[in-house]
């Protein structure tokens, strides 16, 4: 009885095609990860070990790298990730009143998921648009120059 | 040399090094946690804070960090300043605030790195006010116990692991102040030098679990320093005993042998010398069973015995010391005197000690190894036949590429920077085994095959670094290899050979020497390494010639004969039906040994035997050093060292009596003139620091009335040790003793493993006094050596048999620690390995129950696959219970059983 | 007043296509470079002043000239473009990624080939999305038209140029954390010496660079050193993106002079207060400065003038504080910040920094004592330059310092009045 594997040749060719450009293997350890996320939208312990197989490194090494950086999701999440900016200017401009508000809307508290697995909700730090906070990302998408009022009209894009 | 000031005081000192070890060096007491001597410095904890000055007249200064900070002639620092000073306990303070009040439980007190730089920092109230991070624990296997709480981040347990020992399944997650330090998911550590974690991590994040069945404080424990028994490197160690039972093993640090470190073999394999297995008490077979005699009237019945009987014989043991195996050999006279292993082991140990007596090449210790920048393996797997010299070669490994470091001027001791530039290469290293083997991972190049075809590589080697012609019938792809081989070692600084008797090839072993000879030849500085098999396999060799076939073959048709067996099962050596044969020769069958075994129920009188915790004495290891290892206490019941026992059976009134260890060493020597060395390698018995012994106990050494005070309440004098300059207490001297016979390291603020830092003449250096140990084979100025002319037949394969090889596991091929029990968990299954083409040929898949045949005996194992053998060849765990008796190489049949 | 860096920048957010680059004069600057040797290239900006536009001020052409170079050096030689911009407050390279992705591109390949490097990067932080698809596009388009790749407009000099996405973690903004970043470890920093121009990547000769740095290098090679010391205030050399964020009436970023006031940034370009807001104080380079207050708003925003008063111009990108906003708090968010972007590695930093946020917990939540001001003073102390492994703690203690200095008895009524007085 084999297991299925997470990862499909496609994903596994991906990512052969990335670590010909580094030196060496283990180089691409975090490219790798990225692939995996952006297939499967986050990485499983069982992605990290077919991961370690491809790469030629210890399932450890690899976890090591992928539990250090913030973006790399060791739990699933949903199907849109909300990162809402929590550093200084915004937060001087009116942030509290966003999660707060964001918080309560959901149901859910940052490192949640909503219970139909629309949304997850986490910090995320300054992103570089201070002249129009408070701001957050939702996927790849950034929203600046928030108020409570137009939240609802954000979330909606988001099914 | 330069001149550094240190607090105002100058000092001459190696410009070389950083100034933290500098200041260890000259004594000074400076904390720290992330440097280590053997894994050099990260600049982690920021512990180790001095204030620097620009010169006599800058007066502020700037706090660096000594270990980072190198020795430059007229460098000024302060380790005194207050600023440094509060610096270094608010760094204290800020680890305390995570750090959990365990110390009355934690293993790690009393001997604990952090208590120590806690006091010397003199951080001692908390302000910290708020919670603590705490993490999950991880099983780890049965030799660590993980407490993640105690942890303080300095990084070194991943240092030593990943980055020292090639270990892949421990490393650092998350960030921030939750990193934490374990395995991907729990599960045994797979790493064979695991054990040293607990020495390195400074706190009790990881301790010793086999300790913690029945956990010592330091303080109160009874510690010798001996020599791990498990293989032939003979490493060197500190057992340490409690009420009767040894609970632990640590390095003992011999700056030429094992450095800082020990495998998990040496160091968690001792658990036997407690088992319930252990003869305790003389024993004589009366009425078909044995039962327990008094040990006076023993040794009166077997001096009659020895009187009267016409053939006595004795069988001596690699396992065994010097001085053991000698005074076996003086009791039945040396022609009647056999080695306990087989005749081609002994004949290839013997090949082995005359290559190295020939002198030709240098024949490099444990640590000598790690300078050698190109390494060829002839036959040797050798993660586990010699676990340790895998730490030495993975360093070794780094030579050639560090070599771009040091163009770059980045100085040694900064292993972060230098790593960065090495990353993951490797200098050149070729193996050639009979499988895969762990240590491939860093080789250049494998090549798996036959001993027959290693060896003719080894030729093939030999002849391209001579220049000479091909061999022929050598195939293109050997010849390759060879030429890449031989250019790789001629271009190295010092290019190292390595093999060993594990494959039973005779020729393997002259075709390395053949090589290190070709090179001495051509001007370069090569080193040559033999494995051997057991810790005195060498010494052994050294004062026998015959050997065990010798003895079984031998017609004899006398009556009344006695045997007398030393350390030996002979059912592990030779196969059960000439065993039983050849014990059912003697009338008498009087075995010396430790633990209960097959041979002990065949014995007429059994004495209780000291395994290396109750015995003193001699061996000699791989490289030719002999070393002594010391009793660590006297057990309450029968049990001695085998040569007291011999020496017991020597007396009567033709034989002067030998007093003690010493003489018994001044008569080896006496018959063994080439042994003389082995006299000074440690202080006579006699020796006195002033007028006081040596203590094998800390001063703080609880108990000592109390331990007793069941059947007496009076306090008892303490046991004397006639054989030895220590003593069995804790009155002594309280100084640093010769190195050779240091029992434990502590010093004044240093209670931890870090204290041997005291005991160095410069941190990671040798020892005050020299490492320990006598070599006894040095290179001969025009040596006349000369090359062997075996070069063997390729191998044949042959169509309906299987040549079947010994495959070795660091845990269970070795006798004794295979019976330890958390040892014993580490044991695999026994197998009968073979190739995955030759397997999908006879339709034999993984798990199948086989069937081979060994002189006419069954043997049948479930089938293991892929690693990789050649074709035709079998491979069988050695040593393993299944596999007791068993001789290599051998053709057998091959079958495959229906239905099991 | 000249604007080499903005000019061309368009307003619609949209980027420059390499036509439109190359119609306002790009990629001239990478022809005339190519005709000069390296080391003519590293004596130009050395000589123009150019200092680094990430918040370090270290003179570029000085870093560019400790490369080994020549035949024996270790190869290959790695040029990177540190667009990794994580410092809170600061939305600078933002603008410039977004907005003219070539004019950097073309200040990488002449920065490469000043240093003969054969690999380069632009290491870009996972939430400029726009950036990254505008950067790739720029890269591929600089491929075909022969701006990169093998042969660069015909000579012998080689590059290629990728971009890496990080994947979080604010220390990988530290050159040498970035490095390990690239080298798909975990982001610790690396302790110098040896820098990385000697051992960087993968062990080899490497230069990291700002991506305002790297954007100004097509134009000082173009109009010359002398030009871009004219272009600034004071004598440091070039123009300055600043910004302002906080209760401005105008928030936003504005190509000046490098050394124009910091007056001139809040009143006149930020539009000073918004109505109902006073001032009170501002931090002038980004979370990571000490805090200014009125007495300091004339002074130049150049390096040297800002360093001179105790505080760092950083980013240039300014953080206003207002009358209504408690001090307390603000820090407080900014410690937090710094402690969960610790990299775990040296002790001060990751024991020392969660200590202070829990610290300034307390006094925003009313729990505070008065011991926990001085325990606040000891740790600006223990976490100074020198004594951490990397400058993210010491920079995390800038405004704690700054803002116990000035904002003394706002600290102390958290303690006497139990509770944050701005609730």
């Amino acid at each position: 009885m084999t297991t299925e594997k997470i990862l499909t040749s496609e994903e596994v060719k991906e990512i052969q095609k990335i670590y010909q450009h580094f030196p060496l293997k283990s180089a691409a350890c975090i490219e790798g990860l990225k692939v995996v996320q952006k297939y499967h939208g986050w990485v499983s312990d069982e992605a990290i070990k077919e991961l370690a197989e491809i790469l030629e490194m210890s399932p450890a090494a690899i976890d090591s790298a992928a539990t250090y950086y913030s973006l790399i999701f060791r739990r699933p999440v949903g199907r849109h990730v909300i990162m809402v900016c929590d550093s200084v200017s915004c937060w001087i401009m009116g942030y509290d009143k966003i999660i707060d508000c964001l918080k309560n809307k959901l149901g859910i508290n940052y490192g949640e998921t909503t219970p139909d697995d629309r949304f997850t909700l986490l910090p995320i730090p300054c992103l570089g648009t201070c002249d129009h906070a408070p701001a957050m990302i939702i996927d790849e998408y950034l929203h600046n120059d928030l108020i409570t009022d137009n939240l609802d009209t954000i979330l909606e894009k988001y099914k | 040399m330069v001149k550094v000031f240190i607090d105002n005081k100058a000092y001459e000192v190696d410009d070389s090094k950083n100034m933290l070890e500098t200041c260890l060096s000259l004594g000074l007491n400076l904390p720290y946690f992330c440097w280590h001597p053997a894994l050099g410095s990260v600049g982690a904890c920021r512990e180790c804070a001095v204030v620097k000055y620009k010169d006599e007249n800058d007066k502020k200064g700037k706090l660096v960090m000594a270990c980072l900070e190198p020795v430059v002639n007229n460098i000024r620092i302060s380790i005194e300043a207050l600023e440094a000073h509060q610096f270094r306990a608010g760094n204290v303070e800020a680890l305390m605030t995570n750090h959990p009040h365990d110390c009355p439980v934690c293993d790690e007190g009393g001997e604990c790195h952090l208590q120590d730089m806690t006091v010397m920092t003199g951080h001692n109230y908390r302000r910290y006010r708020f919670k603590k991070r705490t993490h999950t624990n991880q099983y780890l296997g049965p030799f660590i116990n993980h407490e993640m709480n105690r942890c303080i981040q300095c990084y070194r347990c991943v240092r030593f692991y990943k980055d020292y020992a090639g270990g892949k399944d421990l490393d650092v997650f998350a960030a921030h102040d939750d990193v934490y330090f374990g395995r991907q998911e729990p599960g045994v550590l797979e790493n064979e030098f695991s054990g040293n974690l607990v020495e390195v991590c400074p706190t009790g994040v990881f301790t010793d679990k086999t300790l913690k069945k029945h956990y010592t404080r330091k303080w109160d424990l009874t510690d010798a320093p001996s020599i791990c028994h498990q293989c032939a490197l003979g490493c060197n160690t500190i057992a340490s005993e409690r009420y009767g039972s040894i609970r632990r093993i640590l390095s003992r640090y011999n700056g030429d042998v094992n450095g800082y470190f020990l495998c998990d073999r040496g160091r968690f394999g001792y658990e036997y010398v407690n088992s319930e297995k252990r003869i305790l008490t003389a024993s004589k077979k009366q009425n078909g069973t044995l039962s327990a005699i008094n040990k006076e009237q023993a040794i009166q019945e077997i001096r009659e015995i020895i009187k009267v009987d016409k053939k006595i014989i004795g069988i001596g043991s690699p396992k065994a010391s010097l001085e053991s195996n000698f005074l076996l050999s003086q009791l039945v006279g040396a022609e009647n005197f056999y080695a306990g292993i087989t005749s081609t082991e002994g004949k290839l140990i013997q090949l082995v000690v005359e290559i190295m007596k020939g002198g030709k090449v240098k024949i490099p210790s444990l640590s000598e190894v790690e300078g050698y920048d190109a390494v060829f393996i002839l036959g040797e797997d050798v993660t586990n036949t010699a676990p340790m010299l895998v730490l030495s070669l993975r360093q070794a490994a780094k030579n050639k590429p560090r070599e771009q470091a040091v163009a770059m001027k980045i100085p040694e001791w900064n292993d972060a920077a230098v790593r960065d530039v090495v990353q993951e290469a490797t200098g050149p290293f070729y193996i050639a085994t009979a499988h895969a083997t762990k240590l491939d991972e860093i080789a250049t190049k494998t090549y798996y095959a036959h001993p027959d075809n290693i060896a003719r590589l080894g030729y093939a080697v030999t002849n391209k670094i001579n220049q000479q012609p091909t061999i022929v019938d050598s195939d293109e792809e050997t010849e390759a290899l060879a030429q890449s081989i031989s250019n790789a070692l001629l271009a190295a600084k010092k290019p190292l050979i390595i093999s060993g008797t594990s494959l039973y090839n005779e020729a393997i072993i002259q075709s390395a020497a053949n090589i290190a000879f070709a090179l001495m030849d051509k001007g370069k500085n090569p080193g040559l390494v033999y494995i051997v098999p057991e810790v005195n396999s060498i010494g052994l060799s050294m004062i026998s010639h015959q050997f065990l076939e010798d003895i079984y073959e031998k017609p004899n048709k006398d009556d009344d004969k006695t045997a007398i067996i030393l350390e030996t099962d002979l059912y592990q050596k030779m196969d059960k039906h000439n065993t039983d044969t050849f014990l059912n020769q003697y009338t008498n069958v009087i075995v010396l040994d430790y633990l209960h075994n097959a041979t002990c129920s065949e014995a007429t009188y059994i004495l209780p035997a000291g395994t290396f915790a109750e015995a003193d004495g001699t061996v000699i290891n791989n490289e030719g050093r002999a070393q002594r290892f010391y009793q660590v206490h006297i057990p309450e019941n029968d049990v001695k060292s085998s040569w007291k026992w011999l020496q017991d059976l020597l007396m009567n009134n033709s034989t002067p009596s030998v007093k003690n260890f010493d003489e018994v060493i001044e008569s080896l020597v006496e018959v063994f003139p080439e042994l003389q060395a082995i006299k000074s390698i440690a202080p006579d018995s006699d020796f006195r620091e002033g007028t006081q012994k040596i203590p094998r106990e800390p001063h703080r050494y609880s108990g000592r009335t109390a331990m007793h005070a069941n059947t007496h309440v009076s306090e008892s004098r303490p046991p004397e040790d006639p054989d030895s300059a220590l003593s069995f207490t804790m009155e002594g001297y309280a100084g640093i003793p010769p190195s050779a016979i240091t029992p434990f390291y502590w010093s004044p603020g240093w209670n931890s493993v870090q204290a041997i830092n005291k005991y160095q003449i410069e941190v990671g250096g040798p020892l005050h006094g020299g490492n320990p140990g006598k070599r006894l084979f040095e290179p001969i100025e025009n040596s006349n050596a000369i090359y062997f002319k075996n070069n063997p037949l390729p191998f044949s394969p042959r169509k309906q048999e299987w040549l079947a090889l010994p495959l070795y596991h660091i845990f269970g091929s070795e006798e004794l620690s295979a019976q330890s029990p958390a040892l014993k968990e580490r044991i695999p299954k026994a197998y009968i390995a073979l190739n995955n083409n030759d397997a999908l040929k006879a339709g034999i898949a993984e798990g199948n129950v086989l069937e081979i045949l060994f002189n006419g005996e069954k043997h049948r194992l479930p089938a293991k696959l892929s690693i990789q053998l050649p074709e035709g060849i079998i491979g069988l765990p050695k040593g393993f219970i299944e596999t007791a008796g068993i001789h290599f190489p051998f053709w057998t049949t091959l079958n495959r059983l229906n239905n099991v | 007043m000249e604007k080499p860096l903005t000019e061309h920048i368009k307003n619609d957010g949209t980027s420059l296509s390499l036509m439109e680059y190359e119609n306002a004069g790009g990629y001239q600057a990478l022809r005339k470079a190519l005709k000069l040797s390296p080391e003519e290239i590293q004596k130009i900006v050395k000589d123009s002043g150019l200092k680094g536009r990430g918040g370090a001020g270290f003179s570029t052409g000085s870093k560019w000239g400790l490369v080994p170079m020549g035949k024996d050096v270790p190869t290959p030689k790695y040029f990177i473009a540190n667009a990794d911009e994580m410092e809170p407050g600061s939305f600078k390279d933002r603008l410039l990624l977004e907005g003219n992705p070539h004019q950097l591109i073309e200040g990488i390949i002449i920065g490469a080939y000043a240093i003969q490097a054969r690999f380069s990067y632009v290491f870009l932080r996972w939430a400029y999305h726009q950036a990254s698809k505008v950067i790739t596009q720029a890269i591929q388009q600089a491929y075909e038209a022969g701006y990169l790749g093998e042969n660069i407009l015909g000579t012998d000099f080689h590059l290629d140029m990728s971009m890496h996405i990080s994947v979080g973690r604010y220390i990988c903004g530290e050159e040498t954390a970035l490095l390990n970043a690239l080298e798909g470890k975990r982001a610790n920093p690396r302790s110098k010496p040896p820098f990385p121009v000697v051992s960087g990547l993968f062990g080899k000769p490497t230069v990291v660079n700002n991506v305002e740095t790297l954007s100004n290098v097509p134009h000082i090679i173009s109009k010359g050193a002398d030009w871009f010391k004219k272009l600034s205030i004071t004598d440091e050399g070039g123009t300055k993106l600043y910004g302002a964020s906080g209760r401005v009436k105008k928030p936003g970023l504005w190509e000046l002079p490098l050394g124009t006031s910091l007056r001139e940034i809040l009143e006149v370009h930020a539009g000073y207060m918004q109505n109902g807001y006073n001032f009170k104080g501002v931090l002038p380079g980004g979370g990571s400065t000490d805090f200014l207050t009125t007495i300091h708003l004339d002074v130049p925003m150049d390096y040297a003038s800002v360093s001179k008063i105790g505080s760092r111009l950083g980013t240039g990108t300014i953080i206003v504080l207002d009358d209504k906003t408690c001090p307390v708090g603000m820090v407080r968010n900014l410690e937090h910040f710094f402690a969960q972007e610790s990299c775990g590695w040296c002790t001060p930093c990751r024991e020392g920094l969660p200590w202070t946020a829990k610290l300034l917990d307390a006094l925003e939540s009313g729990n505070g004592i008065m011991e926990d001001l001085n325990i606040l003073a000891s740790h600006v102390h223990y976490m100074a330059p020198g004594k951490t492994f990397c400058a993210l703690a010491p920079g995390a203690m800038e405004p704690l310092e700054s803002a116990l200095k000035y904002f003394k008895e706002d600290f102390e009524k958290h303690v006497h009045e139990h509770k944050c007085p701005w609730n």
